[in-house]
């Protein structure tokens, strides 16, 4: 948490202190008042004292409820713009640096957790500044400043308060050692509820089909039951909370006037009247003392959540890049090469290497194919081209030039990328097709559609409500696999790159469309050097060069009918998905 | 009431749309839990009105204790008169008995002559004292008499130090001067707290705050139990109806929105009701019997204290008004924000190599500074809501003195009278917050409820209790006719318009078609996921309209592309719901599919858990799947085979497995294998969700059309 409060600014300092004044201004006026309080109880008491000095004393102390206020207001305003801005510069900070993180650490925290570290954990943290640094200031001053009040007004009182400040401790302190842990176990059997639900769903036709209705029902029972006696317990437990607090402050009154009257009737004349004011002073003061021991105790729960928060969002912003930027940006001597020399890759705390001591490259214009089984590492291999990864060993040359010297912006540049997965943007097709910044001037319109022209995506595009501006909604969930995959294949191609990177890009689209896809796309990118890795046999026939992998080693390279004769992986692959005449055919 | 339409798709907009319709279909939900429910709102009125109850005891209490402060000043003149008139009396008969005297001095005698000369022009009392009190002890002595009062003897000394401290008594000094008195007179003019009378209020206000809180306890223990078990009863019901809806249901909703119902929407029920609906008698009652018991005890107070706290609540519903502007505006940017961080964070290769980066911040930046704006404000809305509060209990504190000390000086009320409202205020005040707070709870609760109920209303699967005809595994041929079936997934559009087929015992049917052709359809109508909507298909010569769903899902093994498989272990897994197998048949099975080698590689075997062991691949898993169906003993196929992802060795195993799988059964197979299709003895080809070609491979090649192409566009380039 502390290393986060570095993000605080010096103005932000100068406010906080400003807020800090303010709090001990806040807490004498609101300490006065119970004094005129008393004041008004002895005015009131003692015979013949008038209405006007009654009010008098009221008004006093209704000033200082005003100025109690108004310090509390410009306290709130503070807080909330302090801890709005702290939360807009994490967020601004976070968001960028996962921006310049490749895809090793974009691996090691998890897409899914950093997205939570960005949103709900910077909240967490956000909630403890606007509300925390209030109580934080204000509990132990008052705390405080509020004991000294009444230290000297009675001990009996003291132990008395005492004993209820600590009973409320024990309460508090018993609930956070029993039902604390159990709330993350809630959570998880949150999440098992939803897993059994979520497994129904999906497999709603399997289940369907082998009668398995009441087995699920069953299932779902068990975790049900399990959620419920658990939500039970800590409920349960959490419904002492409410009448103890009550009892306490209640039990607290009723205890110092008991304790008032045994003193009062065993003073002295002079001093019962002083007594009893002191009375009415304590019942006041003892409350603030519990109230801020209840603010305390609330800041130690709010406490191990925000700083779970602070230490994830800590561990991000503190996260090493492992790609450093190179400085590269003129001319290059070739264009469209891509060169592998000796290449190992593995990660970096791993033993296994994933890639060992891959050479080959291709020219301007070609096309090299990289085939193999899952776990083989088709995709690490060509993932190393636009450096989401940096190769272990050996170097990779792009146009010449090693990948890790070029300005990354440079090297994008160079490249159309197709991921695996095809990933869309909301807003219209357009949006996602002009997507980036290539380094040259913008995609026109009638590029766009030549894009989508090649990737086989006019028919449906221009079925689409408003066509080229059809909005494609969060995720591209109002479009189907085959339809993301072709915008995606479109959004490389209107990039106009030389190199041209598809990873298993084509593997939702059915043999026709992908057939006449590349077809077209080889006519229309004549000049580019096209990488392709692919699953099917079929994609890859009239590559160029076909690169073998297996358990990351180069076990064949050549072409489709020099690797049927002399690679054996390649044959029994081919083999699994053709049959001998089909592959002698083609 | 007509509202005005809000955004297309806003988000977090809680409104429900029939509030009380909504809240009302809760009630009755809760009705087996009615004791308990009545029970628990009985409780939570008799421990509101406790608390009512106590304030005017404690009021009690410092009427007690006030008793005991101020001297009894009554006595103190009584003692003076008796005394004085001893004086008086004496001064006329003993003046010579003094003067003869041998025990005054000479010096005192003549003092004595000085001070009695004064005495006859005097008048006023204090005057006398200040007269008396200079008479010499000794002249004392014989002039005064014992007094006895209420028992109470008081000797001629303890008069004599009376008349002494008496002389320059003052207001200001009075009460210490009174603390010198002789214990004779002190005892009879001192105040005393009925002490007997403060214990036990005071035992009887701590009986009442045990009970108050014990009350309390009880009622939230049974309004806990009541909400989570029926939030569980609710999620059963949920789960119960998953199983009866019909599969169109799920083909159009997203699992998330019914996932969302289980959990979030359930969970805001419970929630709710274990708070508000307690909260509500508690306050309500609270309410209208502070109100009450405020009138009762003095008008005029009860009137002061309402103005005072309204005038408070007043300003603070303004703000909460607004403030619930900026939290719904907060609510919407922080999902605006949230989607944009998701949508960059997983296109996150793309947002590199494309340089969307610079982009990406910059967008990302006036949403972040939009979530700022809404935040800030919000924020500081709602933190000034409790130092509004405080103020506003202080203001009525005042007011209620004030008025209250008018009141008292007029004899109108006691002092007790102003602590116990005090307390009225305090109990007037928080349960117009409270209430205010329940009622948003309701209405979030309201439309939660809205959206499980709306699901456990939707339509279930036609009955079909009343079936006679069945048909059993082992007496069926496994022959199945598609007469004029016709079909769409909407009224409007048909997409299967007159399909008519025969297929005998044992043969093999393959359907192909590009992604996306609608290939299961013909899983849902060859397993009744869909009703059929003209025509008919008959399994035996039996038409599927006389057959039950649970009969005809016994004649068929189905085994689906995507693996499907739950959180547990292989073993489970794979007998699935046939619970009573032995391990031995599971472990025949995984032989069958020759997965048994993989499964002894694995930590714990059969026992071993499937989530969370990375080292099952995709293949392993669908040879899993594929023992499961293996272990289902019937006569009809309906088999989805892999496309691709799985590796060369295991792609062999599955497909030996399936091979297997179709012996002697009549099977259905979506086929995506070329030897599978040119072995199949009726390929049905699919396009956009009709049958647009049907016939044997040679024919359909023969037939140079849509089959064709498909064919031989693999091999292009």
């Amino acid at each position: 948490m502390g290393k986060l409060f570095k993000n605080f600014t010096k103005k932000d300092f100068f406010f906080i202190g400003i807020c800090i004044l303010l709090i001990i201004f806040q807490v004498g006026l609101e300490l006065k008042i119970p004094n005129y309080m008393s004041a008004i109880t002895r005015l009131v008491q003692t015979e013949g004292s008038s209405i006007g000095e009654i009010t008098l004393q009221g008004v006093y102390m209704l000033l200082c409820a005003l100025g109690s206020l108004i310090s509390a207001v410009i306290v709130g305003y503070f807080a909330s713009n302090l801890a709005s801005n702290f939360s807009k510069t994490l967020r601004d900070k976070i968001f960028s640096k996962v921006l310049g993180f490749s895809t090793k650490e974009m691996k090691e925290l998890e897409t899914s957790s950093l997205i939570t570290r960005t949103t709900n954990d910077i909240t967490q943290v956000e909630m403890l500044i606007s509300m925390g640094l209030q109580m934080i200031v204000k509990a132990p001053i008052m705390a405080v400043w509020a004991i000294l009040k009444i230290l000297n007004k009675g001990l009996e009182w003291s132990i008395l308060t005492a004993v209820c400040v600590l009973v409320l401790l024990t309460t508090i302190g018993f609930l956070m050692v029993i039902v604390l842990p159990r709330f993350a176990k809630v959570q998880k059997l949150i999440d098992k509820v939803n897993g059994v639900t979520r497994e129904n769903l999906t497999g709603i036709r399997v289940v369907r089909a082998f009668n398995a209705e009441k087995f699920q029902e069953g299932r779902f029972e068990k975790t049900n039951e399990s959620l419920t006696n658990m939500q039970l317990f800590n409920q349960r437990c959490f419904s002492i909370m409410q009448p103890v607090m009550m009892l306490i402050m209640n039990g607290l009154t009723l205890g110092i006037y008991f304790i008032g009257a045994h003193l009062i009737e065993g003073a002295m004349m002079s001093e019962k009247i002083t007594l009893f004011s002191n009375m009415v002073v304590f019942s006041s003061y003892g409350m603030q003392v519990i109230s801020s021991f209840l603010m305390l105790a609330m800041i130690f729960m709010m406490w191990p959540r925000a700083n779970i928060s602070a230490k994830r969002i800590n561990e991000v912003l503190t996260k090493e890049e492992s790609i450093v930027d190179g400085t590269f940006e003129g001319n290059t001597k070739e264009i469209g090469t891509v060169e592998f020399k000796n290449v190992s890759f593995k990660y970096p705390d791993a033993d296994e290497y994933l890639l060992r001591d891959i050479s080959f490259k291709v020219n301007k214009g070609e096309t090299i194919a990289f085939i193999g089984s899952t776990g083989s590492g088709k995709s690490t291999l060509i993932n190393l081209v636009p450096r989401f990864y940096d190769a272990t060993e050996g170097e990779i040359l792009v146009d010449g030039v090693n990948v890790k010297e070029y300005k990354q912006e440079i090297l994008h540049n160079k490249i159309g990328y197709v991921p695996q997965r095809a990933v869309m943007f909301t807003g219209s097709v357009t949006d996602n097709i002009r997507y980036g910044d290539n380094g040259r001037e913008e995609v026109t319109q009638e590029q766009i559609k030549e894009s989508i022209r090649v990737a086989q995506g006019t028919d449906f595009v221009e079925k689409m409500e408003n066509t080229y501006d059809a909005h494609i909604a969060r995720g591209g969930t109002n479009i189907s696999g085959g339809q993301k995959q072709r915008l995606a294949i479109a959004r490389a191609i209107a990039r106009n790159p030389e190199i041209y990177i598809f990873d298993d890009s084509f593997s939702a689209l059915d043999y026709k469309t992908d057939a006449t896809l590349r077809k077209e796309l080889k006519n229309y990118t004549k000049d580019a050097t096209s990488m392709i890795v692919a699953q099917r046999i079929g994609t890859i026939l009239n590559a160029d060069t076909i690169v073998v992998l297996d358990n990351g080693h180069c076990v064949g390279i050549g072409t489709h009918k020099e690797l049927l004769k002399n690679c054996e992986v390649y044959k029994e692959i081919a083999l699994s998905q053709l049959s001998e005449e089909e592959i002698n055919n083609a | 009431m007509p509202r005005p339409m809000g955004k297309p798709g806003a988000k977090g907009s809680e409104k429900s749309k029939n509030f009380f319709g909504s809240i009302k279909r809760l009630i009755e939900n809760l009705k087996p839990w009615k004791i308990l429910l009545v029970f628990s709102i009985v409780l939570a009125l008799c421990s509101a009105i406790l608390a009512l109850i106590s304030p005017d005891k404690l009021s009690s209490l410092t009427d007690t204790i006030t008793d005991g402060i101020m001297p009894k000043t009554e006595k103190l003149s009584t003692v003076m008169e008796s005394t004085i008139s001893n004086l008086q009396e004496n001064l006329k008969t003993k003046i010579l008995e003094v003067m003869a005297s041998n025990d005054v001095s000479e010096e005192d005698k003549q003092n004595f002559m000085m001070i009695s000369k004064q005495m006859g022009n005097l008048e006023k009392r204090e005057e006398f004292l200040a007269v008396f009190a200079q008479i010499p002890d000794s002249v004392f002595r014989l002039l005064l008499e014992d007094v006895t009062i209420e028992n109470n003897l008081i000797s001629i000394e303890d008069q004599i130090s009376l008349f002494r401290l008496m002389k320059d008594m003052n207001e200001d000094n009075a009460l210490q001067k009174i603390d010198q008195f002789p214990v004779s007179i002190y005892n009879i003019i001192k105040p005393t707290i009925d002490m007997e009378k403060a214990k036990s209020i005071t035992i009887f206000i701590g009986i009442l705050y045990v009970t108050s809180a014990l009350f309390n306890y009880i009622e939230s223990f049974a309004m806990t139990t009541i909400s989570n078990r029926f939030a569980k009863d609710l999620r059963s019901r949920i789960s119960v109806k998953i199983n009866k809806l019909p599969l169109k249901y799920f083909d159009t909703h997203e699992t998330g929105d019914v996932l969302s119902r289980v959990t979030n929407d359930v969970d805001t029920i419970a929630q709710n009701l274990n708070n508000s609906l307690s909260t509500l008698v508690t306050s309500l009652t609270l309410f209208i019997g502070s109100i009450i018991m405020m009138f009762a005890t003095n008008a005029i107070m009860a009137i002061t204290a309402i103005v005072a706290s309204l005038i408070g609540f007043s300003f603070m519903s303004v703000i909460l008004m607004k403030s619930q502007k900026y939290f719904m505006k907060r609510q919407e940017e922080l999902g605006n924000i949230n989607g944009y961080i998701e949508e960059i964070y997983s296109g996150h290769n793309v947002v590199k190599t494309y340089n969307g980066d610079k982009e990406a911040i910059e967008r990302f930046g006036k949403l972040n500074y939009n979530l700022y704006e809404a935040n800030r404000k919000s924020q500081f809305l709602s933190g000034l809501m409790m130092p509004i509060m405080n103020f506003v209990g202080n203001f009525g504190y005042v007011a209620v003195c004030i008025v209250g000390a008018l009141l008292v000086s007029n004899n109108v009320i006691t002092f007790g009278v102003i602590v116990a409202f005090i307390i009225y205020v305090r109990l007037f005040t928080n349960p117009l917050t409270q209430i205010a707070q329940a009622m948003t709870a309701l209405q979030s609760t309201a439309a939660a409820g809205e959206r499980v109920f709306e699901f456990l209303d939707e339509e279930e699967m036609p009955d079909e209790s009343h079936f006679t005809k069945h048909l059993e595994n082992d007496k069926v041929k496994g022959e199945i006719e598609f007469k004029n079936v016709r079909f769409g997934y909407t009224k409007e559009k048909t997409i299967i318009h007159d399909f008519s087929v025969k297929v005998n015992p044992g043969e093999k049917i393959a359907i192909v078609g590009p992604t996306g052709a609608g290939k299961t359809t013909m899983v849902n109508l060859l397993m009744k996921f869909y009703e059929i909507d003209g025509g008919d298909i008959l399994i035996d010569g039996t038409s599927i309209h006389e057959l039950t769903r649970e009969n005809i899902h016994k004649l068929f093994c189905m085994v689906l592309q995507d693996t499907w498989l739950f959180d547990g272990t292989i073993k489970e897994n794979i007998k699935f719901n046939k619970e009573n197998l032995s391990d031995d048949e599971v472990w025949e099975a995984c032989k069958n599919v020759g997965v048994d080698h993989f499964i002894k590689t694995l930590p714990g075997g059969l026992g071993a858990v499937i989530s969370d062991n990375d080292s099952v691949s995709s293949g392993q898993k669908q040879l899993f799947t594929i023992a499961r169906g293996n272990l289902e003993d019937a006569p009809f196929l309906i088999l989805d085979e892999a496309t691709s992802n799985v590796d060369t060795r295991t792609e062999e195993l599955v497909q030996k497995a399936m091979d297997r799988l179709t012996e002697g059964k009549t099977s259905f197979i979506i086929a995506h294998r070329l030897s599978t299709i040119k072995n199949a003895d009726l390929i049905l080809v699919m396009k956009d969700g009709n049958i647009i070609e049907q016939g044997t491979h040679q024919e359909l090649m023969n037939q140079k059309g849509f089959y064709e192409k498909l064919y031989n566009s693999q091999f292009e380039m």
